[in-house]
């Protein structure tokens, strides 16, 4: 698994990168209680807003890590926003990603360097 | 921007019992522990939560002579009947300016000889000062500094509280009473911002880790930070100020009419006589242009506060003031002022949600019952 500095987990399922938030990100956010998803089919660019999650507290995105297009959106979370809490790892990614290049997934921190990042 | 904040008397519990500390009204304050804003809501709801509000503003309004010539004063400053608060009760007061706009919301107390009153926050120097300004030939206006508020709420808030300070029971909603705790004494009033029966204790600051403490270590009890704090009023249908209420909004327009009593509208014994008294007195008697609703977004998507609101063909209202998502309902709740044509329960609205047209329905306040103690 790979990690962004936005807290987003990042991992290879065939041709696809799928994306989800960190439990570090699930915990700081707090309970979340709706989660908006891109639709399928969406061109998207690194650093584009694709998914809003809301918690009691306050409204976040989850940014594009890479360009690419959306090929599938996790649609449970509509209903279930609270299984990003429960596991935010496994169960709560949120969308899936068809890239030119998979290599691209490199770039990002390894676990090691992700948890220095989170102390 | 740590080092401007002042920490509250209780920061090194807060720390102890895992509080995420925020900025908030220049202070540092735990906006939640670690449960998490929902199960702390649902705590307070079930069994009693412990606030600490010792941010709030104490102020001891004591008489130079005579506790009706204070009492008139401040009916001065506001629409509210101070004088006919019997010794021993509390009651909810809004200082209004001269066009009938809101400077703060206060609970003021009769205590006999004097009154405490507890002002907001980020308004009390203000508050303190616009007091002494028009109390200071009646009044000492004494702000104090050297106690801890704490408020219990729930419904398990009375037997925990009783365990330690016997005689609490009794109280009924807006009693106010001293009470002795370890040589010392305890301000109490039977109150609070929830929705919930509860308390709120004044507590002097040496006493305020042990007294706060021995009520964490009642198993009926659990911290809860501002953020359940702010979902739980907002489910009672709470204002608060600076959001739902403030310089623009007139308490007639805020759905705050139960807090002007009789001897201060038309016809009563001191009617008028306050700063926006002829507005305020208009819109009691033909109905304000806009009013303060509840709101009930039809999806799960929250409406925050700035959310622009319209008729169904899309007319602009007014909009969100406070919104967020209500742990008991478990659904997105909201208040926000519309013109009044559009304020009746059940009227179907939109708001406009990033970019979004998303259907609201006004709802009827609270939206949780509350279950005060009368």
């Amino acid at each position: 698994m790979k990690y962004t500095e936005d807290h987003e987990w990042l991992r290879v399922e065939g041709d696809l990168i799928v994306v989800g938030i960190t439990e570090h990100a699930a915990t700081q956010l707090g309970d979340v209680v709706f989660v908006e998803l891109p639709e399928v089919e969406t061109m998207v660019a690194a650093g584009d807003e694709v998914v809003v999650i809301e918690s009691v507290k306050a409204a976040s995105d989850i940014l594009a890590p890479v360009d690419g297009e959306i090929v599938a959106v996790n649609d449970v979370l509509s209903d279930t926003p609270a299984l990003v809490n429960e596991d935010p790892t496994g169960a709560a990614w949120f969308f899936k990603i068809k890239v030119d290049d998979l290599s691209i997934i490199d770039q990002f921190m390894d676990e090691d360097e992700y948890m220095d990042l989170i102390g | 921007m740590a080092e401007d904040l002042l920490k509250l008397g209780l920061h090194g519990l807060h720390v102890a019992r895992g509080g995420k500390l925020v900025p908030f009204a220049g202070y540092l304050m735990p906006v939640q522990y670690a449960p998490g804003v929902m199960k702390e809501h649902l705590h307070t709801r079930s069994a009693a939560g412990l606030f600490d509000v010792s941010h709030m503003g104490q102020v001891i309004l004591r008489p130079r002579a005579d506790y009706g010539a204070t009492a008139l004063a401040l009916e001065a400053m506001m629409p509210v009947d101070v004088l006919g608060v019997k010794p021993g009760r509390q009651r909810y007061g809004l200082f209004t300016n001269e066009t009938g706009g809101i400077l703060d919301d206060l609970m003021f107390a009769n205590r006999g000889d004097h009154l405490f009153v507890v002002v907001n926050a980020a308004c009390k120097a203000q508050d303190t000062a616009y007091m002494q300004a028009h109390l200071a030939d009646t009044t000492e206006v004494l702000p104090v500094t050297d106690r801890a508020l704490l408020a219990l709420q729930g419904p398990l808030a009375e037997s925990a509280l009783a365990r330690m300070v016997p005689g609490i029971a009794v109280m009924r909603f807006m009693d106010s009473s001293v009470f002795p705790w370890q040589g010392m004494e305890l301000w109490i009033s039977r109150s609070g911002y929830t929705g919930e029966d509860g308390f709120e204790i004044s507590v002097p600051d040496t006493l305020a880790e042990a007294f706060a403490t021995a009520l964490l270590d009642q198993p009926e009890v659990m911290p809860i930070g501002l953020g359940a704090r702010d979902s739980l009023r907002l489910e009672a249908g709470l204002c608060l100020y600076g959001h739902d209420i403030d310089i623009t909004t007139s308490p007639v327009e805020a759905g705050l009419t139960w807090a002007i009593q009789k001897a201060r509208r038309a016809g009563g014994n001191r009617a008028g006589g306050f700063p926006g008294d002829d507005r305020i007195l208009l819109e009691l008697a033909d109905g304000p242009d806009r009013v303060r609703v509840g709101l009930r977004p039809e999806g799960r998507a929250p409406m925050r506060e700035g959310t622009p609101l319209f008729a169904p063909d899309a007319m602009p209202l007014g909009e969100v003031t406070s919104g967020g998502f209500g742990p008991s309902l478990n659904a997105p709740i909201a208040m926000g002022y519309v013109a009044a044509a559009f304020a009746n329960p059940g009227t179907a609205l939109m708001g406009e949600v990033r970019g979004k047209t998303l259907p609201v329905i006004v709802a009827e306040l609270p939206f949780h019952p509350t279950t005060y103690k009368r």
